[in-house]
């Protein structure tokens, strides 16, 4: 493409570039949606079948029997407990977060810039060194291998405190004015007059929530240890890393690996928009 | 911020007044507000309120930020100074404090915690330094094809490349893992153009020592095999990433391009068309306005997606775990997994708690490096945020 001069590309060019264009993009999307095509068609496949047609789309013959052990085993447990921890930290985090992003962007204390540049710091605290610490604490406090250490320290995060903070700060404030002139309390102005004018930010924050927690991994590895605590991660994990390489029970595993996906895809489905705001907010605002 | 500022001045201004009673108190919501409408201990009105309000509604963020994330900190600290297995509480009297002892047996002590950590350092090195560059130049690359104002079906083609950034790290591994098994997807495709493909995830054969095998150089010269420095010889320095370590990357590069193509494309998007249209009448190539006009444009956001991928590829964890523990020979080991398996396997949590400490200072040290080779007389103020 970069070779063509300009007089020629202004002839031909549109046309070739837009081929060669689509041919490109077509190439990609097939990269990156064909590995979502092979767990779905494999986690329908009787093991011999997978091992020996790893790429075919269409299983032969057609099972469900991957997923009836699933459902038979420790799966839908895993699966209650991520629901649990998902809903008590989708909601604890989006009530949290916004409680603290209001006060930060609107009301007057001391301590306040303190306060906000403690949680930009902790933004900045890569997860992965706090590994050992999480555990410390969590045994020091007692509740090691409990729900409560699979919830709490999720409960908020800084992230989520930020986002909401940024979008108190660009709604106008005569809707609070007007609140507080009419003589409705902090809390009350905040309950009925601020959030419900913050929907779009609840959302995108409630979706950022939602798969955080469900995706999260590493944090259980370090809360738990009782199987009847796992989490879908952890479970998949478990169920990976038990049989590392060998080609044993991949049906079962791309099943499991499905299950744990469908939620957060269609989730992914319906609010798009909103993990498309989540992701580029970082990039256009700064 | 200005806003702020005059809107606390107008609050001011209508606090000389006090605040005015709530008329009448319908209902237990409204109730809990005239409570926290209670003049407070710095003399009442709005001001008074307004602190106490203010403290309350942080307090449980600040709380649980505190326990878990700053107390943890500083604990950790302590641990890594200490030669604690994991058995009771570290901060009682019996536990054997080691000073710096788990630091240096990372850098200085010939051993095997410095061999292990040292080659963690290097399978990340090699990481960083193909995972980056590849993400980076992906995502632009599928911007800008998206971006191109020609295209129909522009969001068929940005949700196909964002859908696997926000799936589980853990399903997806699962799905790769199955990909690269030794008669799996990609050999398959590999056999198709007649290469037998390796078997990935036990080959601990590293690409560089590969390339040179090609020329003929199977064994290290002996300059290279006898010494190097901290512990690994040059020759094992020299490596490359091992055969498995490229399956891992190709299942990051391909995790993480979608979010990062999501940032340049709003970037591109806000680049006005006319000054496209403009370049071209005068004459400029295809390269050259990309080169000339749209990069210069992106700078900000090419600093942002490459300090967000430096600091994310120094904290690969999820993919190691589940895809290969740090195997083969120990070439897939990472600092974040060698530091949870030093904890929670050997249970050295002394030592765990130091190497995550150094990689902390790694990751700072990185970005602030990298800020400073990317600075800029308009520097651009970006605050990083979605840094997990």
């Amino acid at each position: 493409m970069a070779t063509l001069t300009p007089a020629r590309r202004r002839r031909h060019g549109g046309m070739v570039n837009t081929v060669v264009g689509y041919a490109v993009l077509v190439f990609f999307a097939l990269v990156f949606i064909y590995p979502f095509v092979i767990q779905l068609a494999n986690s329908f496949k009787t093991e011999p079948d997978a091992a020996a047609n790893p790429l075919s789309p269409v299983p032969q013959p057609f099972t469900t029997d991957s997923f009836s052990s699933l459902l038979g085993g420790d799966f839908p447990l895993w699966l209650g407990n991520s629901v649990l921890v998902t809903v008590v930290v989708t909601v604890g985090r989006v009530f949290l977060d916004s409680l603290a992003g209001y006060a930060l962007a609107r009301l007057r204390f001391g301590g306040r810039k303190a306060i906000f540049a403690t949680i930009v710091a902790i933004m900045a605290v890569p997860g992965v060194v706090l590994f050992i610490p999480k555990f410390l604490v969590l045994n020091q406090l007692g509740i090691y291998d409990t729900y409560t250490a699979l919830i709490l320290p999720l409960l908020v995060d800084a992230a989520g405190v930020f986002i909401m903070k940024q979008f108190f700060e660009s709604i106008p404030l005569s809707l609070e004015e007007a609140a507080r002139i009419d003589g409705a309390g902090v809390f009350r102005t905040f309950w009925s007059v601020v959030l419900p004018s913050a929907r779009p930010a609840l959302i995108t924050l409630t979706i950022l929530s939602f798969q955080g927690t469900w995706n999260e991994f590493p944090h259980t590895l370090v809360a738990v240890q009782d199987p009847s605590l796992f989490t879908l991660p952890r479970g998949v994990a478990n169920l990976v890393s038990g049989s590392l390489g060998s080609g044993t029970q991949y049906p079962l595993k791309l099943g499991a690996a499905l299950l744990a996906t469908i939620p957060v895809a269609i989730i992914f489905a319906v609010f798009q928009r909103y993990f498309v705001r989540g992701a580029t907010e970082g990039a256009e605002k700064g | 911020m200005s806003t702020v500022t005059t809107a606390s001045a107008d609050r001011d201004d209508r606090s000389a007044g006090g605040g005015r009673p709530a008329t009448g108190g319908r209902g237990p919501r409204q109730r809990f507000g005239r409570w926290l409408r209670w003049p407070g201990p710095f003399r009442g009105g709005i001001r008074g309120n307004e602190r106490i309000a203010g403290w309350l509604f942080v307090a449980p963020v600040i709380v649980l930020l505190g326990i878990f994330f700053l107390a943890p900190i500083i604990m950790a600290f302590w641990v890594s100074l200490t030669d604690w297995q994991g058995q009771g509480s570290p901060f009682k009297s019996g536990v054997p404090f080691v000073g710096g002892d788990n630091y240096t047996r990372l850098f200085t002590e010939d051993g095997l915690a410095r061999r292990d950590f040292m080659t963690s350092i290097r399978n990340n090195i090699y990481y960083v330094a193909i995972v980056v560059p590849v993400q980076t130049v992906l995502a632009l690359g599928l911007a800008l094809l998206v971006n191109n104002r020609m295209l129909k079906g522009k969001g068929f083609f940005r949700t196909a490349f964002y859908f696997p950034s926000v799936t589980s790290s853990v399903a997806i591994s699962v799905v790769f893992l199955f990909m690269f098994a030794n008669s799996g997807a990609i050999n398959g495709i590999l056999s198709f153009f007649g290469i037998d493909g390796p078997a990935w995830f036990s080959d601990a054969r590293g690409l560089i020592h590969l390339i040179l095998g090609v020329f003929g150089v199977d064994n290290p010269p002996s300059a290279l095999a006898n010494g190097g420095p901290l512990g690994l010889t040059w020759w094992d320095w020299l490596s490359g990433p091992s055969v498995a370590m490229c399956a891992i990357m190709a299942l990051v590069i391909w995790t993480t391009s979608g979010t990062f193509m999501l940032m340049f494309l709003a970037a591109l998007q806000s680049v006005p068309v006319s000054l496209d249209e403009a370049s071209e009448l005068d004459g400029a190539t295809r390269w050259q306005r990309l080169r000339y006009v749209t990069l210069p444009l992106l700078k900000p956001t090419m600093f942002l997606v490459l300090t967000l991928g430096l600091i994310g590829t120094w904290q690969v964890f999820d993919q190691i775990y589940v895809m290969s523990q740090g195997n083969p020979a120990k070439t897939t080991l990472t600092p974040a997994f060698l530091s949870y398996r030093t904890a929670f396997k050997d249970f050295d949590y002394g030592r765990g708690a130091a190497i995550s400490f150094v990689l902390f200072l790694i990751i700072v040290v990185l970005t602030l490096a990298q800020r400073w080779v990317m600075r800029d007389r308009d520097e651009p103020r970006r605050r990083f945020r979605w840094l997990r």
